[in-house]
């Protein structure tokens, strides 16, 4: 790791346990783990192996038992349930595998949601909308619903809703798992290119090898524990 | 509200559902408005009654008359500023279902008594110049479609015919209105003069007086005064404010308020059950949105308030619909103006069920809002998986 | 498999699926209940006021008032017109001469227990045979009033209602002082609201010296009322009118009665078009949660028949559930619940006890059976319709 670049995630000693049962499973173990600003990380393992569960950490949706979470030198795991969700309203974009479009709301009703959070004005959340829209290329596809939308159009829809607040951080769970290898092969051209020309730093989740590929840089997580190489 | 357009396009997403809770909802509220409407019908007379009147009746009961002379008698008593008598005449017209009050009064003093009966100056002309002359109200002229200077013949039960006839003849000469909001005006009011000389009994007898007073915070001073000035006589008399009096008299057909608040409570039970189901179901089938909402940023709180506006929406559009619904129908009158004479929904009443509205909302919404606000970001996206 | 073995196999499956819905399905039933008890609750007070005005009236008793009265208090009597209304042929007789009573009917201010607020009850003067003639008066405290004195006994109801009419208190009335000597029954009737005394003491105390208002009066039999009515009707010294009992106290109650009704099935018609919506609202999502399984079923090769009945029968079981459990609750409320109120015609005040019959049960059971019919049949429909392979696929 000879990246000169600042840590944007700072993950330190971090334990997750589930309980199912009687049984208490260890998902993460005193885990560490470092995102370097402007990096595409691909996070891979076995199911149930706890990406995204890591993932979730990294995003403030889940807590973690011990340990620290430091975000571009911020402490989340100390934030309030309030604060935390400020926080993500500002620095993280998600990415769903299975898009989680509102079924009710058109694409740039979709994409406007998470600007309703700022104090933008309708005039200024629709030009964001517009641009977000652009970038993902579906500038022509505005008043569609999700149901008149094919699975990578929906999945862009899902990256312009991640993107219009222009994030940091981008965090994708398996952003090509619902879809066929051409349109997956899209989505995943698209987020290189947000990492190269938006500079957008991106955690991906994901068990395809073929997307992986596409990344920067490649950790493994198995019994809780983070490596650089495949599990055996 | 920037909002306001996600809440409404949830409540689009199950169109029938939302179709059906308003509807539940706007129906509960068209009877609540009916309800307000009826109560107000027994009650109104409380709520119109002038602070400053008193009602001065035979104490053993209503239907015993006192003589005509206590009005000067209690004219002279200090603190008095007026006095008009009036008698219950129980006038019929055809059949007894043809219901309204009739009543025996001296027209000078008795416009002069109640000026919320508004009539026009050459009418009261009119009715002082013509001996069997009467006004009538207009709900009761248009009722059976009379016209000023019509002959209205009318029998009457108590008092019988005049002598060496078979009814007894009024003529129309004037139609009154209500300047006041639920005034009566169903009654045919006529001149004491013709019927004391017509009535073959009680001679020189009047039914009840109304007394106004120079100061309405000596009413209970004053009533005491009267009652004591012909106490140990053959008539005794009972004096209470007008208030009290309208009370007494609605109470006597029974705790109509207490029948509406009971049947009320019935069906916003039901309705709320109904509302709050929907919500719930509504929160159940998009526990994975709310987790996206919130996984961009929506707080808890905001995740409740906007379950909460939707159904404040639902309650809003159903309730508001069928508060207006209540109004317009009751804007048509009386569906039964012999035991309803007064018919329309008070704007107090209005604004309670606006609040009501609101609350039904709120409530109905609790439940699920708490829920929504409650639900665990990583769990409810996992439910898709 | 036949068709009621389908049907059966079918239902049975939706029923047991219950459980799983119970918030939704406990909406639909309670608002069905809550329509079922106000229809009940208000209908018994019909029902109650109906029972109080007929219950007392013997088939074989007859009044007779002045011909245009519509009351007794509009009506009225001089002492020789009521020497020939007893004598007259139908009348029954004992020891004491005719079984008649003249009356005189009066309205006294009382104040009512629950409110306070004065309210009209009626005060009736009668004579010494009334006892006999109504056949069902029971002392249930102390006893008659005696002839000439200032003394009253009072009606269980009128007791129960109004304030300072215990046994051994005192009221008064005017300028006379009245004691309560006794307390009495009359089978629930209607004279259980009033207060009753010596017609010859009232008379002078209301200035009403040989003046009574109505006669009552046993017949030899039921069958003798058309004779003693004709006897009476042509006599040209006479303006009567004359009633049964019964058809005097039904014309009286009347108007009330059809008051509360119309009242009644109003708000509950209302109501149970709001509870409809809510059930119709859980049978869709009854239909929409069970989609796959009925498409499953229906590839099964059940027949749409059997479908649309079991969706039927769960809504219907939910309304009568929600019927049953809404008439329970008001008769448990109100069967037997006192009130008083206005009777128009006299202006006097009535007790009555709140009346559940069984035929207002059983129309709250129909009621309730049509709603969940109603509730259910285009849920039924719309089960019926669903296309098989689409409904397959459905999560």
């Amino acid at each position: 790791m000879t990246n000169s670049n600042p840590s944007l995630v700072k993950i330190q000693g971090v334990s997750k346990a589930f309980r199912r049962g009687s049984e208490e499973i260890h998902v993460l173990d005193r885990l560490d783990l470092e995102v370097q600003q402007g990096e595409f990380l691909a996070l891979m393992g076995p199911s149930g192996s706890g990406k995204s569960t890591l993932l979730n950490l990294i995003g403030g949706l889940d807590r973690a038992g011990t340990g620290s979470v430091e975000i571009g030198g911020e402490r989340i795991d100390q934030l309030s349930d309030r604060a935390l969700a400020a926080w993500r309203a500002r620095h993280v974009g998600f990415v769903f595998q299975f898009y989680n479009l509102m079924a009710v709301l058109s694409a740039e009703r979709n994409v406007e949601l998470p600007l309703l959070l700022t104090h933008l004005s309708k005039k200024e959340r629709m030009q964001h909308v517009e641009v977000a829209l652009k970038v993902v290329g579906l500038a022509h596809r505005t008043h569609h619903f999700p149901r008149q939308l094919s699975g990578g159009e929906q999945q862009r829809v899902g990256i312009a809703r991640a993107i219009v607040t222009d994030p940091t951080l981008l965090l994708c769970d398996e952003p090509t798992g619902d879809l066929d290898r051409k349109s997956g092969d899209e989505i995943l051209g698209l987020l290189q290119t947000l990492n190269r020309e938006q500079g957008k730093t991106i955690v991906m989740v994901t068990h395809d090898p073929h997307a992986s590929a596409r990344a920067s840089r490649i950790v493994y997580l198995d019994k809780g524990q983070l490596s650089t190489q495949p599990p055996a | 509200m920037k909002f306001l357009g996600l809440v409404w396009s949830n409540l689009k997403r199950k169109k029938l559902r939302t179709a059906l809770t308003v509807l539940s909802i706007l129906v509960a509220f068209l009877l609540f408005g009916f309800l307000c409407a009826i109560k107000e019908a027994f009650t109104a007379g409380v709520t119109l009654a002038g602070v400053d009147r008193l009602v001065v009746r035979h104490k053993v009961s209503l239907i015993q008359s006192l003589p005509a002379s206590y009005e000067q008698r209690i004219a002279g008593m200090p603190g008095i500023a007026a006095v008009a008598g009036q008698s219950w005449f129980g006038g019929i017209y055809q059949d007894p279902k043809n219901f309204f009050a009739s009543i025996p009064v001296d027209p000078e003093k008795f416009l002069d008594m109640f000026p919320e009966y508004s009539l026009p100056a050459e009418q009261k002309q009119a009715w002082l110049k013509t001996r069997n002359g009467a006004i009538v109200g207009k709900t009761t002229l248009d009722r059976f479609k009379w016209k000023i200077g019509d002959h209205v013949p009318l029998t009457s039960p108590i008092w019988g015919e005049p002598q060496g006839q078979s009814h007894w003849d009024f003529e129309i000469v004037g139609s009154f209105t209500g300047m006041k909001k639920g005034t009566d005006t169903t009654s045919l009011i006529f001149r004491y003069d013709y019927f004391d000389e017509a009535k073959t009994r009680n001679k020189g007898e009047i039914g009840w007086f109304t007394v106004r007073i120079q100061n309405p915070d000596q009413a209970a001073e004053i009533a005491r005064k009267i009652d004591e000035e012909f106490a140990n006589s053959p008539y005794e008399t009972k004096a209470e404010p007008e208030g009290a009096f309208a009370a007494g008299f609605a109470q006597q057909i029974g705790d109509i308020g207490k029948i509406v608040i009971a049947v009320l409570s019935a069906v916003f039970f039901t309705i709320l059950l109904v509302a709050g189901n929907t919500m719930a179901q509504a929160v159940r089938e998009r526990t994975e949105e709310i987790g996206v909402l919130k996984a961009m940023g929506f707080t808890n709180e905001l995740v409740l308030v906007l379950v909460l506006l939707e159904s404040c929406v639902l309650a809003a559009v159903g309730g508001f619909a069928g508060l207006g619904l209540a109004w317009l129908a009751t804007l048509g009158g009386s569906p039964a103006p012999a035991m309803l004479p007064i018919f329309y929904i008070p704007t107090r009443s209005l604004i309670t069920g606006a609040g009501i509205v609101l609350a039904l909302g709120v409530i109905a919404g609790a439940l699920p809002a708490f829920t929504a606000m409650r639900l665990r970001i990583a769990e409810a996206l996992r439910r898709n998986a | 498999m036949n068709w009621l073995s389908q049907i059966l196999s079918v239902s049975l499956f939706n029923l047991r699926t219950i459980p799983e819905r119970k918030g939704s399905a406990a909406a639909a039933a309670i608002g069905i209940a809550g329509v079922v008890a106000v229809l009940v609750g208000v209908l018994a007070i019909a029902e109650g006021f109906r029972k109080t005005m007929t219950v007392s009236s013997a088939p074989d008793v007859a009044i007779v008032m002045r011909s245009g009265a519509d009351s007794e208090m509009t009506s009225g009597f001089s002492r020789d017109e009521v020497r020939v209304l007893k004598d007259a042929p139908g009348v029954a007789r004992n020891a004491q001469g005719p079984l008649a009573s003249a009356e005189l009917f009066v309205i006294i201010d009382l104040p009512k227990r629950s409110t306070g607020t004065s309210a009209n009850v009626p005060l009736r003067g009668l004579e010494v045979q009334a006892f006999d003639v109504r056949g069902n008066v029971q002392m249930t405290q102390g006893r008659r009033f005696e002839s000439g004195k200032n003394e009253i006994i009072v009606g269980a109801g009128a007791a129960r209602e109004f304030a300072g009419l215990n046994l051994g208190q005192e009221i008064r009335i005017g300028l006379n002082t009245w004691s309560v000597v006794g307390i009495f029954t009359a089978g629930g009737g209607v004279a259980e609201s009033e207060v009753w005394c010596d017609a010859a003491v009232l008379q002078p105390a209301y200035h009403r010296e040989d003046n009574f208002q109505s006669v009552y009066a046993r017949l030899t039999s039921a069958g003798a009322f058309t004779q003693f009515k004709d006897a009476l009707t042509t006599n040209p010294q006479l303006k009567v009118k004359v009633l049964r009992l019964s058809e005097f106290y039904a014309e009286q109650s009347t108007a009330v009665i059809e008051f509360i009704t119309t009242i009644g099935v109003a708000i509950a018609a209302l109501m149970a078009v709001g509870a409809l919506f809510g059930a119709l609202n859980t049978m869709y999502s009854a239909v929409a949660a069970r989609t796959r399984e009925i498409a499953t079923l229906r590839a099964l090769g059940f027949g749409t028949g059997a479908v649309v009945v079991s969706v039927l029968l769960e809504s219907i079981v939910l309304a009568l559930g929600g019927g049953v459990l809404g008439a329970t609750a008001s008769y448990l409320a109100f069967d037997g619940f006192t009130a008083a109120t206005m009777n128009f015609q006299t202006f006097s005040q009535i007790t009555f006890a709140f009346a559940v019959t069984p035929s207002l049960l059983a129309m709250a059971i129909v009621w309730a059976t049509t709603l969940g019919l109603i509730g259910g049949l285009l849920p039924a429909i719309r089960a019926a319709r669903l296309p098989i392979a689409a409904g397959l696929r459905e999560t």
